[in-house]
């Protein structure tokens, strides 16, 4: 479903050469659970933008199905990633002057969903996540775990192919940690492909199976 | 969800900063505003002004000399009173009033005066063939436009002789200047014999200070049968609109009548065209240090957003938001930024000129409803040309520098 051939991306920081992937490889089948993990700077996050086509390579490419990524033009790339793609971020991301049930809303609302489906949709969501008495809450008038709990509805709204996840329990506790990678386990189970950079062993647990990126190399 | 949510909740979440550029744009507006509206009431009271201190435009035989412009008309030569009838039916506009005169000397017991035939207003509209065509059909009055109260009747009855509008005007009845009845010592409702005919005296004429005050008016038809001359004149006196003689008044008359020769008061006219070029001056640089300083804080503030949402951004474009969806959300925020400070600045502008004009200006100030679309337009406009560069900055941010995962 997701392949990487001999992707390679470099950067020039303070005029040196920073290499975050090297001539990695990856097959990613549909309905896989991939867990990435590596030490800090590996290029984990550099591969999950790479793969989600935010980020093009220096070289290689990048398929999502028989479709080249960075074959496409950007408005085309943002067309894939909202039909195709969802994202979680360790940081959760959400708007911080909308509510809850809103920021479920935004990837709907992009998709071009008319906006009493879009509130319906949403609301489906924030209960199955537990928030249904939380919708129309700001994010800062929300915990931590439910702020992911939010952006966990979002991610799923348009029912993405695949999910890249970035750390996704990096900045909550044990039990909230557990709540999400439940949602990602239930998720993936759907038939929701997952690939997950995480540092939380429980979380490589959770996975079908694990890499691990060392100075821009993918171990298997 | 939609974008003019997205944009409405931004801009109430984030108002503090918003409003030192809203104060900006609405306090230049309200400025402009009030100026213009000053300036045309201004304008249109000094052209009033300036139209009431009578006849500007004179007509008179192309050989005539023009020694003195308000003695011009006394001089042998003469011309069609046909001329009349082409002003009248032409579509010039800003005749406001037209006086054709023939003028002859009499003698008064021993002294000599100027006998002045004049055509009263009656006569104007007797004439089918002047009704529903040509100035009379056209709203001129160019010193009415705006009332400039005069303040009692009595200088309205002065503006009126300067102007020479005479309502009503018999053959056998004439109309002394105030020298003369002075000089001569008859009074209203006394009989003068002039050339032979009786006439009986229906006026004297209030103090002008011109040559008007020596004249003795009678009906232009009876001095021209006295005369012997026929239907001629010695010259035709326009009160011309001071705005349309800016607008080249002057030549189209001559156009109109190349055997006549047309002569204005220039001062007057200078006087009209330098208020208004002063007035536009003003309002010129007001309009540019809005556009500069306006301008200035809506990009500076837009510039600042667009870092602060940096984060927000990126996340929109992660979700599947593409360039043109970020610049529309910038935008529609300068849109609204725009509409709200060019309405209010309108309101705030309009209520100034209002109340505060007629004690600077000292003229009675009026909304102009025009100027609404003025505010706007200018107000949208320099959002959203300020706007513009910094939504399209945000529209080409690097997705992954802005969500700092790297």
């Amino acid at each position: 479903m997701l392949r990487m051939k001999a992707v390679s991306k470099t950067y020039n920081h303070r005029n040196k050469v920073v290499n975050a992937l090297r001539e990695a490889t990856l097959d990613i089948p549909e309905g896989d659970f991939v867990a990435v993990v590596g030490p800090s700077g590996s290029g984990k996050s550099t591969l999950l933008l790479v793969l989600g086509g935010m980020l093009s390579p220096t070289k290689g490419q990048i398929f999502l199905g028989e479709q080249s990524l960075y074959n496409l033009k950007s408005e085309e790339r943002a067309r894939l990633r909202r039909e195709k793609i969802g994202f979680l971020f360790q940081t959760f991301n959400l708007v911080p002057y909308l509510t809850a049930l809103e920021n479920v809303q935004l990837p709907l609302f992009l998709a071009g969903m008319n906006e009493e489906d879009q509130k319906r949709r949403a609301t489906t969501l924030l209960e199955r996540v537990g928030l249904g008495d939380r919708i129309h809450h700001k994010p800062q008038e929300l915990s931590v775990g439910q702020q992911q709990r939010v952006a966990v509805a979002r991610m799923i709204a348009n029912e993405p192919a695949i999910i890249l996840a970035d750390e996704p329990t990096g900045n909550l506790d044990p039990d909230t940690s557990l709540q999400i990678l439940n949602f990602l386990d239930e998720i993936n189970r759907e038939g929701h492909t997952i690939v997950m950079v995480t540092h939380d062993p429980r979380g490589a647990q959770k996975a079908k199976r694990t890499l691990e990126l060392v100075g821009g190399c993918i171990h298997a | 969800m939609r974008i003019r949510t997205l944009v409405r909740r931004e801009i109430f979440e984030r108002k503090k900063q918003l409003i030192t550029s809203f104060i900006a744009i609405f306090l230049g507006i309200t400025a402009i505003i009030s100026i213009k509206n000053i300036t045309f009431y201004s304008e249109k009271a000094v052209a009033g002004q300036l139209d009431a201190l009578g006849a500007n435009i004179l007509i008179l035989p192309k050989s005539a000399s023009v020694q003195d412009y308000y003695s011009a008309d006394m001089q042998d030569e003469d011309f069609p009173e046909e001329y009349v009838d082409r002003l009248i039916m032409s579509d010039l506009q800003g005749l406001d009033n037209l006086s054709p005169k023939l003028s002859v000397a009499v003698a008064v017991g021993d002294r000599n005066y100027t006998l002045t035939g004049i055509l009263p207003k009656q006569e104007f509209q007797a004439k089918t063939m002047w009704q529903g065509a040509g100035i009379f059909s056209r709203p001129e009055g160019c010193g009415i436009v705006v009332d400039v109260p005069l303040g009692n009747d009595q200088a309205q009855k002065e503006a009126q002789a300067r102007k020479r509008i005479i309502e009503t005007l018999g053959y056998d009845e004439v109309l002394l200047g105030a020298d003369v009845a002075a000089t001569s010592g008859i009074k209203e409702n006394d009989n003068l014999q002039l050339m032979g005919k009786q006439f009986s005296v229906i006026a004297i004429l209030p103090q002008t200070g011109t040559v008007d005050d020596s004249r003795i008016f009678a009906h232009l038809h009876t001095v021209q049968k006295m005369t012997g001359k026929g239907s001629v004149v010695n010259a035709i006196e326009i009160v011309g609109c001071c705005s349309q003689i800016s607008k080249g008044l002057v030549q189209k008359i001559n156009k109109l009548l190349p055997e006549a020769k047309v002569v204005t008061i220039t001062q007057v006219v200078d006087t009209q065209i330098k208020t208004n070029r002063l007035m536009s001056c003003l309002s010129m640089i007001f309009l540019i240090i809005i556009v500069l300083v306006g301008g200035a804080s809506i990009a500076n503030y837009m510039y600042a957003n667009v870092f602060e949402r940096r984060r927000e951004i990126g996340t929109l474009m992660a979700l599947g938001a593409g360039f043109s969806l970020i610049l529309k959300i910038f935008l529609l925020k300068a849109l609204i930024l725009g509409f709200t400070g060019g309405i209010g600045g309108y309101l705030l502008g309009t209520v100034l000129a209002v109340t505060l004009g007629p004690r600077l200006a000292g003229v009675p100030i009026m909304p102009l409803p025009i100027l609404l679309v003025w505010a706007t337009g200018i107000s949208v406009a320099v959002a959203f040309i300020a706007s513009y560069f910094p939504a399209r900055s945000a529209s080409k941010l690097d997705p992954c520098t802005t969500l700092q995962e790297i």
